[in-house]
């Protein structure tokens, strides 16, 4: 029986230390380890996009993940978006644009979302299109989904005081 | 999914003696996105789980004018398409890397991966066939090298033996008056597996009128990913005109061997064999005349 794993990660700015097996997923570790449930499971292979997370950054599905690769990396939850006091821009408009229903997808869909934002903060409709192509929602519709992160775009950047183009 | 042991080897050699020592019952793992489906559903039954990530052979990704482009086995869909060098040298390798999966699956899939999976579907296969790819192997008795056309021998079955990995693949300087393409054929826009997949590649006379080699390869047609080389050597000293581009895709047609599954019938994988083949030879051909692929 293989023994458990010290991982040491820092997640959504905090140095954590955890055990896992080597067989847990990083989407284990985040809700069944560290308490962090806002990532969903979804589909457990890879297709739905519920269980997005960033790693260094990048967009992942964290059910694609082991949690001991995680040692040493940084890891971003949907947990880590908002502020103290305030929702994320990203959040706000997907209220706002009453882009959820069920809301199974909706953390998938917030990461995904910034990880386009932090690299292309004046997306075309095409490009939001094609980087949520790797979420599925079963009852929104990507129409308010799209357009929601349109707006945040727009909010972003008049924000930092860009001009959107 | 059942236990197994992680080791994350920080060299070739540790990862090749990991590799040898635990034999069927190891595996390499580097993004994950097919490693750990597979564990997952059952159909791999592995003890040791060896992330070879943190190899640095296996992260490279270099390009020397003069001796071409190194990629190493682990390194990501998203740092090929990326790659300013490689946008402007290699556009054929940026047309597999930015269509398999969606952004989420190109953070992690790599390169190395998509090879070892051996699926006759594998996007990245077909695009490095064509530009002439050959992989540099790591084993117990030292490293060799094979061309990308032989390394897939059935449907998840390749050439590698007990012990070895696959380390990183090596691309030759683009020809003067070159260009790749690669497409595929799905039936939605992304997030798709292809039901045909085609690369071309094409070098031009310095008049641009006439082809002088080209390489055609082809996906998801055959038990493992294939180089059409009939296809391709029929170009070879003709004008580029309609005639030539359809006596190659009905060459390529002819060198396809498809079956009938969930993704397409035969029927339907030969037409598009056709169509497809077609579709890469004139976008090679765009690019070598635009001098896309041009090195310098």
């Amino acid at each position: 029986m293989p023994t458990k794993v010290h991982v040491t990660a820092k997640i959504n700015g905090d140095e954590v230390e955890f055990l896992c097996e080597p067989r847990q997923s990083l989407l284990e570790c985040l809700r069944d380890i560290l308490n962090l449930t806002g990532t969903k499971e979804g589909c457990n292979d890879g297709n739905c996009g519920a269980c997005s997370v960033l790693l260094n950054g990048r967009l992942v599905n964290s059910c694609l993940v082991l949690g001991v690769e995680i040692d040493g990396q940084e890891v971003t939850t949907v947990e880590g978006l908002a502020g103290a006091r305030e929702l994320h821009p990203l959040q706000q408009v997907f209220l706002e644009h009453a882009a959820l229903q069920c809301g199974i997808c909706t953390p998938g869909f917030l990461v995904a979302a910034k990880a386009l934002l932090d690299r292309y903060p004046h997306p075309s409709e095409e490009q939001i299109r094609f980087w949520l192509a790797g979420n599925l929602c079963r009852c929104t519709g990507y129409d308010k989904i799209v357009r929601a992160v349109m707006d945040a775009a727009k909010k972003l950047s008049q924000r930092t005081g860009e001009v959107h183009p | 999914m059942k236990a197994f042991e992680y080791r994350a080897p920080r060299s070739l050699s540790e990862a090749v003696a990991l590799l040898a020592e635990k034999g069927e019952k190891a595996r390499p793992l580097a993004g994950g996105t097919d490693l750990i489906v597979q564990l997952r559903g059952g159909r791999l039954d592995l003890d040791f789980v060896v992330d070879i990530k943190w190899i640095p052979e296996l992260n490279q990704l270099s390009y020397d004018p003069a001796s071409g482009l190194t990629i190493g086995a682990a390194v990501p869909c998203y740092r090929i398409y990326e790659d300013p060098v490689i946008r402007r040298v290699y556009p054929g390798l940026v047309d597999a890397a930015s269509i398999i999966g969606g952004i989420g699956i190109q953070g992690r899939a790599t390169w190395g991966g998509n090879l070892c999976n051996s699926s006759p579907s594998g996007d990245t296969i077909p695009a490095l066939m064509v530009l002439g790819a050959t992989c540099t192997i790591a084993g117990p008795n030292g490293t060799r090298t094979v061309p990308v056309e032989q390394f897939c021998t059935a449907p998840g079955r390749n050439v590698l033996r007990r012990g070895e990995m696959l380390v990183s693949f090596h691309i030759p300087v683009p020809l003067p008056h070159s260009g790749a393409y690669y497409l595929r054929f799905i039936p939605r826009n992304e997030m798709d597996i292809a039901v045909v997949g085609a690369g071309a590649s094409v070098v031009l006379s310095n008049d641009l009128s006439t082809i002088t080699a080209a390489r055609i390869a082809l996906g998801a047609v055959a038990p493992t990913p294939l180089l059409a080389e009939s296809a391709g050597n029929a170009l070879i000293g003709k004008r580029i005109s309609d005639e030539t581009i359809a006596e190659a895709a009905r060459l390529a047609q002819q060198a396809a061997r498809p079956i009938t599954d969930m993704r397409g019938t035969i029927a339907q994988r030969r037409h598009l064999v056709g169509v497809l083949t077609k579709r890469a030879l004139h976008g090679a051909i765009e690019r070598a005349q635009k001098g896309a692929s041009h090195a310098h």
